[in-house]
């Protein structure tokens, strides 16, 4: 059941983050962590959590161009019980620009705070993702220019840096 | 005045557009690189690293040089959200990662120490260029094409008082994945530049960026001083958004 309602609970939020990204060019949007209440025998009707994280982007931000970003459909949980209090950390998934990673906190049977431990400006923090506007990066097919230049800065396939650094990442990631 | 040597392992070129430099100037950094080549070494037997990593030396028998590079490498590791990282998995200590960025700085700073303003050092692609070359115009950097090494470049930089590093592989077939989507493979990046205030934190921010794979663009975007071109397996090229300052000479 655990693990029923941290998937459900993942997917939701992932759909609500794809969402964001997607209505992005509205003034204001909000992610509702809610899960569908399908049993009527609960007491307390949902939603009653606390909508966490309210994302606001900033008035002057602008959509990033994102060629790749579609909406993720919204899965409706066909049955969902109480949730179990404690805390869970969902799976991290790409969100084109970095991963998204949230650690979710039930009391009660209910959503009492959202916790982004990932999310795609790469700061590890609880920092809610009001009006952080992506990175606008250019890109560009690279082409060959003239050689009329002082230095070259290139790789050497010999970097020995690079190879430690990349498999002590790989090492945390297990 | 120019001149051109193999040292540990790659090409470095010191090249002073200043009148009245001499073979003396330039020799002093080649015989700087020499020094932290035997200090810092793990391929000598006798640097002090290799003494460390054999448990040979003890933490406080450290040369301070040795003690302020392990300092800035944990330093980094931290900025870097563990992504730079010194220790092997077996334990012992390479801080090469870091030493080359570092050693290029202290070397401008030793012709700087000499009166001059207008040079570079290119140590294997990592360069600390200094006010303006022999024309009088910003000096000119390549970025070399990730894809012809030895043939291209595909951008053209001018910079004045800055450093500039290249990480990369340009190793065919070699593939990085996603350590969070293992079966997943991912157009991943074969290069990134950065530009910073010097050699030493654009190679150290570099290394580690690279490692990040595509988030790495994310972290140089963020950081405040430093532009970043990535250059992705498709030939695409992603660049932080005050990248293009660089590139109207």
């Amino acid at each position: 059941m655990k693990k029923l309602t941290l998937s459900l609970f993942v997917i939701v939020t992932f759909a609500g983050f794809g969402l964001y990204r997607w209505l992005q060019t509205s003034t204001e949007v909000v992610i509702l962590v809610t899960p569908e209440p399908t049993q009527s025998s609960l007491p307390t009707p949902y939603p009653t959590a606390k909508p966490s994280p309210t994302v606001t982007p900033s008035a002057g931000a602008t959509p990033p161009p994102r060629p790749t970003a579609t909406p993720t459909p919204v899965i409706t949980p066909k049955k969902l019980g109480q949730y179990v209090d404690g805390q869970y950390t969902g799976s991290v998934a790409d969100a084109y620009y970095g991963n998204i990673q949230v650690r979710a906190t039930i009391q009660n049977g209910l959503i009492t705070d959202v916790v982004f431990l990932q999310y795609p400006n790469d700061r590890s923090t609880s920092r809610e993702i009001n009006g952080q506007a992506m990175p606008m990066l250019r890109q560009e097919a690279i082409q060959a220019q003239s050689a009329n230049v002082h230095i070259v800065s290139g790789a050497t396939d010999s970097s020995g840096a690079f190879r430690e650094s990349l498999a002590s990442a790989l090492a945390k990631a297990q | 005045m120019k001149e051109t040597k193999i040292l540990m392992g790659m090409t470095v070129t010191v090249e002073i557009a200043d009148i009245g430099a001499g073979e003396a100037d330039i020799n002093a950094v080649f015989d700087y690189f020499n020094h932290v080549d035997e200090k810092f070494s793990t391929y000598k037997a006798t640097s002090e690293i290799t003494k460390l990593n054999k448990g040979l030396l003890t933490k406080n028998e450290l040369s301070q040089e040795m003690c302020a590079v392990l300092e800035m490498c944990a330093e980094t590791k931290n900025l870097t959200d563990g992504y730079f990282d010194i220790t092997r998995p077996d334990g012992t200590l390479d801080p090469s990662g870091l030493v080359k960025g570092w050693a290029i700085q202290n070397a401008a700073d030793i012709i700087k120490n000499r009166g001059f303003e207008n040079y570079y050092i290119d140590a294997g692609g990592d360069v600390q260029v200094s006010g303006v070359s022999g024309d009088g115009r910003p000096w000119k950097i390549g970025i070399r094409n990730p894809f012809n090494p030895e043939q291209e470049i595909v951008k053209v930089v001018s910079v004045r008082d800055a450093g500039m590093a290249t990480s990369g592989t340009y190793a065919r077939g070699q593939h990085i994945y996603n350590p969070h989507h293992k079966k997943s493979e991912i157009k991943d990046i074969v290069s990134l530049t950065v530009v910073g205030p010097n050699i030493y934190e654009a190679d150290r921010f570099a290394t580690a960026a690279f490692a990040m794979g595509k988030r790495g663009i994310d972290f140089i975007e963020n950081l405040a001083g430093f532009e970043g071109y990535m250059i992705d397996q498709a030939g695409i090229a992603t660049m932080t958004s005050g990248f293009t300052q660089y590139t109207h000479a």
